[in-house]
């Protein structure tokens, strides 16, 4: 499945780049599987950063929320706003 | 359109003039204007960059829009928040409700900025004289945002 992963802030900057296009091995369900999976892929900054926050399709999710094909996926730090 | 999200400052006056315009049922306006300060951390901002999620942060903003208006009953409210670069004493957000009576309306304006601190996607960057830094979240907010919980 092929997905669209997002990256923000300090996240961002770590990583070099703001998002890719992916194609996902079989076998990840979820978005903890999926921050694990891209770890393991060189973007250690994904283990890093403390209290890191995920969204699908620009609603906050949980590490055990499921990805599906086509979904956007989004790793940021806590929010700042305001 | 009650969210905005932009580069542009804001007038406090003519947003609030607006917002309440031709409503003779509003009895009360409560607004709340956040600032760029110019210490944070013990340390001089002479500059603040924010950055945000461009689709999810309107998403965010009108949900909890939304919330409020669920809670309370109000007639309007509105939500602008700046992104780009600000400086010292720039305006950074602004939050207005109208109500009948003030309890609402004092009570949905801190809701909204308490819940729009830990759930709309906004990062802070501020330049000190050390160098940028993105600016930490804060505990005291997630408790703040956790009074509303029910």
């Amino acid at each position: 499945m092929s997905v669209r992963i997002l990256y923000f802030a300090s996240l961002r900057e770590h990583l070099g780049m703001g998002s890719e296009e992916l194609e996902l091995p079989e076998g990840l369900g979820t978005v903890g599987e999926l921050r694990a999976w891209l770890t393991s892929q060189g973007r250690e900054a994904l283990a890093a950063v403390p209290n890191l926050r995920f969204a699908v399709n620009q609603e906050m999710a949980r590490a055990s929320d499921p990805v599906l094909d086509g979904d956007e996926v989004a790793f940021f730090p806590p929010v700042t706003g305001g | 359109m009650p969210v905005r999200v932009q580069q542009e400052d804001f007038d406090l006056s003519s947003e609030v003039a607006q917002l309440r315009a031709g409503d003779a049922r509003v009895g009360a306006v409560a607004a709340f204007v956040g600032l760029v300060r110019d210490m944070n951390e013990g340390a001089g901002v002479s500059e603040m960059a924010l950055e945000h999620y461009p689709g999810m942060t309107e998403k965010a903003l009108e949900a909890i829009v939304a919330e409020a208006r669920g809670r309370w009953d109000l007639f309007d409210a509105l939500v602008v928040h700046r992104v780009g670069t600000l400086q010292p004493q720039d305006q950074i957000v602004l939050v207005a409700v109208t109500s009948a009576h003030r309890g609402e309306a004092f009570a949905a304006c801190e809701f909204i900025m308490d819940y729009l601190k830990t759930r709309a996607p906004f990062w802070k960057r501020e330049v000190t004289p050390a160098g940028a830094r993105w600016v930490d979240a804060r505990e005291s907010d997630e408790g703040a945002a956790a009074r509303w919980a029910r």
